[in-house]
């Protein structure tokens, strides 16, 4: 299977997304934002970073770039688009998944290991994780907290979009939990269509023992058909 | 022509900026502070002299981008 991983100004996690499809036994090709197309791809990383230096908000300005079109276009195909990190703020940004990531609750740029909990196996980006298995996976973000309003979190209930929600090791979801503050612990959510998907923690940076942990590849994995 | 605009939070967004600087008012001993709401500010020099078009290009503007209005609420002033 072939990615394209999107590279900004100030992405900082395009290369370990690279790294880590390739170490899967896939290819990946960085494509620039000025790019117009895709290539070849049969799926697309929106990988972490600062793009554009987060100038007015996360997010806000990566929207306009031109590879952010064919994005668009990808994804009305039908295309799976995955989102990590300020991935998941320009998705959010660009109206391809709903709500919006505001400042960590704490304030803090939190920097360290969480659980995860799955919260359906019914998505393009969670049917091989095994039932019952809380992923444990980085986060590294100061603008992770999940927003969106009453009526946007009913529907992301009823029609299953909430994918990952942060859990304590026992795979209980408490406030104390969530590194930012998230509205109902979310982690990670996806689209009506279910061939979106966003997350603030990095599966990409959990694909090898060496780094900790391989439970990143479960997300990978799910992608690939 | 200028056009000003105030972003701000919207009131049911958590602000914890706003809440921590309310916490160092309050520390610092000033008394009777409600709430404190951390936004930006924008001023934005404009050519030409049709306020009322100046003012539909901002307002989209605003809408469309330089706010959020998932999160935000925005005033707009055309000077």
């Amino acid at each position: 299977m072939h990615f394209a991983i999107l590279q900004f100004p100030a992405s900082n996690c395009d290369q370990d997304a690279v790294h880590a499809i390739r170490v899967l036994g896939h290819s990946a090709e960085l494509v620039w934002h000025k790019d117009t197309s895709l290539g070849a791809a049969e799926a697309v990383i929106v990988p972490g970073g600062f793009s554009y230096g987060d100038y007015l908000r996360t997010g806000a300005i990566a929207r306009f770039s031109p590879v952010m079109q064919a994005v668009r276009r990808f994804a009305a195909e039908g295309g799976l688009v995955l989102g990590i990190c300020n991935g998941f703020q320009i998705l959010c940004e660009a109206g391809l998944l709903p709500g919006a990531l505001i400042r960590n609750r704490s304030l803090q740029f939190r920097c360290e290991h969480v659980h995860l909990k799955t919260a359906t196996r019914d998505s393009p980006f969670t049917r091989r994780i095994p039932p019952d298995t809380l992923l444990r996976i980085p986060v590294a973000h100061g603008e992770g907290c999940y927003y969106a309003d009453a009526p946007t979190l009913a529907r992301l209930r009823a029609q299953d979009q909430i994918l990952w929600q942060y859990c304590t090791a026992d795979g209980v979801l408490e406030d104390y939990a969530s590194p930012n503050g998230s509205v109902e612990g979310i982690a990670g959510i996806c689209n009506e269509r279910r061939n979106v998907a966003g997350l603030m923690p990095h599966p990409e940076r959990a694909c090898e023992p060496l780094v900790g942990s391989t439970d990143g590849r479960w997300i990978l994995e799910s992608m690939i058909p | 022509m200028k056009a000003k605009i105030i972003i701000t939070p919207k009131k049911a967004v958590l602000d914890p900026q706003g809440k921590t600087v309310q916490q160092a008012l309050e520390h610092m001993g000033y008394r009777d502070i409600q709430a404190v709401h951390v936004g930006k500010y924008l001023e934005i020099e404009l050519a030409g002299s049709d306020r009322e078009a100046a003012r539909k290009a901002m307002e989209e503007a605003s809408h469309k981008f330089l706010s959020n209005p998932v999160i935000e609420d925005y005033q707009l002033v055309i000077e």
